[in-house]
């Protein structure tokens, strides 16, 4: 039988120490207090003294309480009954379902050996121009939307869920606003997809190191599923409170913060769970979309900065759209050479001709005369924004394309485009 | 040697506190025991009977009172033949291997031998009685398409050592004795193909180094015109995440002109050395006909696999290099982060609670960096030959800012610098080299004098688009607008290259003569336009006949035709060569 500590020696924020015998790094432990019982896991041993983070928090734990160590670490079952139910960061459900116990796993396991990886080879399709045709998702990418507040990013999120063709989708929610749990829980059950859901979402209400967890506790169970042949895909939204959550457990453990206060560790915390992305050769996959929100629209505060570092591209999201610029899939190059012969070239010259077009729009606002090439650029621009980059449009990859040729023979000669000369023999539109 | 024990008293992420008995060496390797499982864990700070270690696996399920046992060895590679083609983890771990056999996942605690028990056709080229010192060599083993020198173990004592025995030609076991050395002393020593040397010191059995001047070609124009590299070199890639820091290095390390090349992917993402893992077995090195993964070694220790193991990696990869290096052969060493490198630095020192430096870095972040570095280099080895590490480092600097720690001090020590300009790789100009604020101390193979006409070309280009958003292409004169149509052209046909091009993706030195050559007088000559529009539009149909010809292979007749085509265009437009060109024109002519 497991011993039963009753004093708390130091109570700082959620982090609690006690001494103790026998504990290893990473166990879980059960602390009781007058308001309920809460699970905590050890963060750090020195001597006799074991400090733990407690998922319900600090507040409210008193010195008297009762912490009995459970002699395993964090563990959530692994069973198809997960489908459909609704859980908080700690696996607990939270939907007045039965309490799931066959099965456990542990979480934050071990990471998969670059050796048995193999080459992305799937697109994903979305029907969004600005994805499909420019940014192109893949299986097993690991792509986060940047996205000022009051963007509509879980919107974008869950319109690539429902349009993707995936096995199984699991929601883990970060501090997620009550009202977008909802949003998610109505869209998904209106398209049919709720019964091949699992939700593990930390409101912005419930205690932090909660929030701690959900990334692992959703991707421990996405790996188990891809394991087992599912396609897999993992929304995660916001991990930008997730990083939060860790800033705030450092600084309660009086790590020396390296960066605007967050841990020196933030790069290796965050990759080690968006590498969990993967396409097992012979199994399923992993793909895993997640939402970061930019402080004061900054790309280089450190939560975007550092995740930019480690995901496989980004989409931008700002003024409703995803923007060209500072958007990038960098598995694109694995799959656009396979779908038609001008893609790569199209995605390239347009976005270039783009590029032009901004600098031309500068001009004018600065009340320069404007050259026929400018004019050109600024039909261009104009057509380019209305029927490729607005996010209400939904159209197959072919029909984006032979849209994007039709935009530049409207707007330019073939020479001005910079498009190699075979292709514009090929897909100009004859009539111009 | 001494092995000692201790038991584990605090944990504390992957550092473990430990109090040992005996004496114990700093940065000596020690295993945590729990249940089956053994860690690996290197010694890095040691005070009374206590030392702090880092664990180079995940520490959960350590408890206090675990036990330690430690090995009395440095940090060490395996050095002998078939360190080529291999995937290794930054602790040398052989990854297939692993896979082969746990699967899936990176097991912790299993620890593979580095080196494969293969046998090995060995040619003796000392006889009993002959004087040898460490670093030459006893005989050669054919590793694929080099001759591998089998030598004295770099870590003999210096002085002569007198071959008492060496075995006959024939095939032998990598680990099975060659030879028996005996010391001035009379001390003998075993030696087989295989043996051991610490990562952290450099390997110096060399005679002198020298100063690096002759260029390695990358194929990359922008890089061997006018941003060169030179064998033994050193030079860093910093850049925002999506410059194209990555593809730059994959290019680089399919295309350099160099015998070996070692790819150490130092905490960054998986995914990107899996290409390279599946790509290079495939490609055929047309200097060679042989596949590329024959001339390379892999380290990767991606951002998911363990920190401490992750700082190891770049001297692991750097070892290896060097060996390589002692045989005679130009190795280059690809490192793709040193940032990620640097944080496992200062993850490991906030831990220890070292006082940090800005942004949290160790105060001897500078120096670790610059000693880093100090690792390249060409060498005149003792038999007289020469060989070199060339060493490129990727920096990722936080937020994009070059002013940060990392960058700061890597940019002190190195020989080139190719930053990476988020507002190019923004407008898809690849490779997003900075052309203007980016330099290099060494030489290119193509005319000196056309390469500084031509940069001045960008920076007057440069000035006159600043101008222009000032006052507007009405007010800006022919004579400018067309000098910036000449920079914009020189940037997107020759300082622009699609990696993703079957053609363009690389540029022999050669080609990359011709197309400048010419390029070079469209630059220098004064043209017959009439208006800017005019000039708009010459100078479209310029960088489309460029484009097209950068796209069609050297050895097909279209090749000379675009090279016609685009001579009598120019032609049909000449008035006269600029002045400072005609002298550079004729200066050449005399040669
Ligand atoms: N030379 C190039 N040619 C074409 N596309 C490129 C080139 N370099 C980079 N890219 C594009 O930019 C993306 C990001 O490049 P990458 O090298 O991974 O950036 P970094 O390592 O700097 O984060 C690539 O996936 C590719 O789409
Ligand atoms: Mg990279």
């Amino acid at each position: 039988m497991q011993k039963i500590y009753t004093k708390i020696d130091s109570i700082s924020g959620n982090v609690i120490s006690v001494k103790a015998e026998n504990v290893r790094n990473g166990d879980l432990a059960v602390v009781t207090s007058k308001h309920g019982e809460s699970l905590a896991n050890v963060i750090k041993l020195n001597g006799e003294n074991v400090t733990l983070q407690v998922f319900a928090g600090g507040r409210g734990v008193s010195t008297g309480d009762k912490v009995r160590f459970l002699g395993y670490p964090m563990r959530i079952s692994y069973t198809e009954d997960l489908m459909g139910r609704v859980f908080n960061g700690s696996g607990i459900p939270r939907d007045n379902g039965p309490t799931l116990d066959e099965n456990m796993i542990e979480i934050g396991g071990p990471s998969v050996n670059p050796a048995k990886r193999i080459i992305p080879r799937n697109m994903i399709r979305t029907g969004i121009p600005m994805i499909d045709v420019f940014n192109t998702l893949v299986e097993s990418q690991k792509l986060p939307i940047f996205s000022v507040s009051g963007e509509p990013y879980n919107e974008v999120l869950a319109r690539i869920a429902m349009q993707a063709e995936v096995d199984l989708i699991i929601l883990g929610g970060m501090g997620l606003k009550y009202d977008d749990y909802l949003f998610f829980k109505d869209t998904l059950e209106a398209s049919g997809a709720m019964s091949r859901t699992i939700f593990f979402v930390h409101t912005a209400s419930d205690p932090t190191v909660e929030c701690l967890l959900v990334p692992d506790i959703s991707l421990a169970v996405a790996e188990k599923f891809a394991l087992d042949g599912k396609k897999v895909l993992v929304l995660l939204t916001d991990m930008t409170n997730f990083a939060d959550a860790m800033k705030e457990i450092a600084i309660t453990m009086e790590q020396v913060p390296s960066n605007r206060g967050y841990p020196g560790d933030l790069y290796s915390s965050l990759a080690s769970r968006y590498e969990k992305a993967v396409d097992f050769e012979g199994a399923g996959s992993v793909t895993i979309l997640a939402v970061t929100t930019m402080p004061g629209d900054d790309v280089t505060h450190p939560v975007p900065d550092n995740t930019g570092y480690i995901t496989e591209g980004q989409y931008y999201l700002k003024n409703s759209r995803i923007e060209p610029f500072g958007s990038l899939s960098r598995l694109k190059q694995q799959v656009n050479k396979d779908t038609r012969d001008d893609h790569r070239a199209l995605m390239d010259g347009m976005i270039k001709l783009y590029a032009s077009f901004k600098e031309s729009v500068e001009k004018k606002s600065m009340g320069f005369q404007m050259s026929e090439w400018d004019d050109k650029l600024l039909k261009y621009g104009d057509l380019f924004e209305s029927k490729l980059m607005d996010l209400s449009v939904n159209i197959p990859l072919e029909e984006a394309l032979d849209l994007g040729w039709d935009i530049l023979s409207d707007c330019f000669d073939p020479k001005e485009t910079g498009m190699r000369s075979e292709l514009v023999l090929t897909y100009w539109p004859k009539d111009n | 040697m001494a092995t000692n024990t201790g038991l584990v008293t605090g944990v504390n992420g992957n550092m473990v506190t430990v109090v040992f008995d005996g004496d114990i060496l700093l940065n000596e390797v020690g295993y945590i025991l729990i249940g089956e499982e053994r860690l690996k864990s290197e010694v890095i700070r040691i005070s009374g009977n206590s030392a702090s270690m880092q664990v180079f696996e995940m520490t959960n399920g350590v408890k206090v009172g675990d036990s330690v046992e430690f090995t009395g060895e440095l940090l060490s590679v395996e050095l002998g033949p078939g360190l080529l083609t291999q995937i290794y983890d930054g602790l040398q771990n052989p990854l297939p291997e692993l896979a082969a056999q746990c699967g899936f996942f990176l097991q912790r605690g299993v620890y593979l031998q580095a080196i494969p028990d293969a046998q090995w056709e060995f040619t003796p080229v000392v006889k009993k009685g002959d004087t040898v010192s460490p670093g030459e060599t006893l005989g050669t083993v054919p590793e694929g398409i080099f001759t591998h020198k089998i030598m004295v173990p770099f870590g003999f004592s210096d002085g002569a050592w007198k071959v008492v025995s060496i075995v006959k030609k024939g095939s032998y076991n990598v680990r099975s004795e060659v030879a028996v050395l005996e010391d001035e002393k009379g001390k003998k020593e075993s030696v087989s193909m295989v043996f051991t040397w610490p990562i952290k010191r450099p390997i110096t059995r060399y005679k002198e180094r020298l100063k690096p001047t002759e260029p390695m070609i990358t194929q990359v124009r922008i890089i061997d015109t006018f941003l060169p590299v030179a064998k033994g070199g050193t030079y860093c890639i910093p850049g925002p995440f999506g410059a194209g820091k990555t593809v730059l290095q994959q290019m680089t390390s399919r295309n350099a002109d160099v015998d070996i090349v070692i790819v150490a992917a130092c905490g960054e993402r998986a995914g990107e050395v899996v290409e390279t893992l599946k790509e290079f077995p495939e490609l055929i090195d047309p200097k060679t006909g042989k596949t590329l993964m024959e001339r390379t070694t892999i380290i990767c220790n991606t951002s998911s696999m363990p920190v401490a193991a992750r700082e190891a990696s770049v001297y692991t990869a750097v070892t290896i290099g060097e060996y390589y290096r002692q045989m005679g052969l130009d190795v280059l060493l690809l490192a793709d982060s040193t940032s990620r490198w640097a944080q496992a630095m200062r993850e490991m020192s906030g831990r220890l609670e070292e006082i940090p430096g800005e942004e949290a870095f160790p105060a001897y972040l500078e120096s670790t960096i610059a000693s880093f570095y100090e690792r390249a280099g060409i060498v005149r080895l003792k038999d007289g030959s020469t060989g070199s590490v060339t060493i490129g480092g990727t920096v990722s600097p936080a937020g994009g800012n070059f002013e940060e720690p990392v960058t700061q001090a890597t940019l002190k020590v190195v020989g080139a610098f190719h930053g990476l300009s988020r507002e190019r790789s923004d407008a898809r100009k690849y490779p997003a080299i900075h052309p203007l604020d980016s330099w290099t101390k060494y030489s290119s193979v193509i005319n000196q004098d056309k390469v500084s006409y031509a940069r001045s070309i960008l920076f007057r280009g440069n000035e006159v688009s600043q101008m222009m958003k000032v006052v507007g292409e009405e007010g800006t004169s022919l004579d400018d607008y067309t000098t910036y149509l000449k920079s914009d052209l020189l940037d997107s046909v020759y300082l622009q290259q699609n990696s993703f091009d079957p053609v363009d993706f690389a540029a022999p030195i050669e080609r990359q003569q011709i197309v400048f050559d010419l390029l070079f007088e469209v630059l220098a000559s004064e043209l017959n336009l009439e208006d800017k529009k005019e000039a708009r539009s010459y100078i479209n149909e310029m960088r489309q006949a460029f484009i097209d010809w950068n796209n069609t292979p050297q050895d097909s007749e279209r090749f000379g035709q675009y090279k016609d085509e685009i001579s009598s265009a120019l032609k049909s437009r000449f008035i006269s060569y600029d002045k400072k060109a005609m002298k550079i024109l004729q200066s050449n002519q005399v040669v």
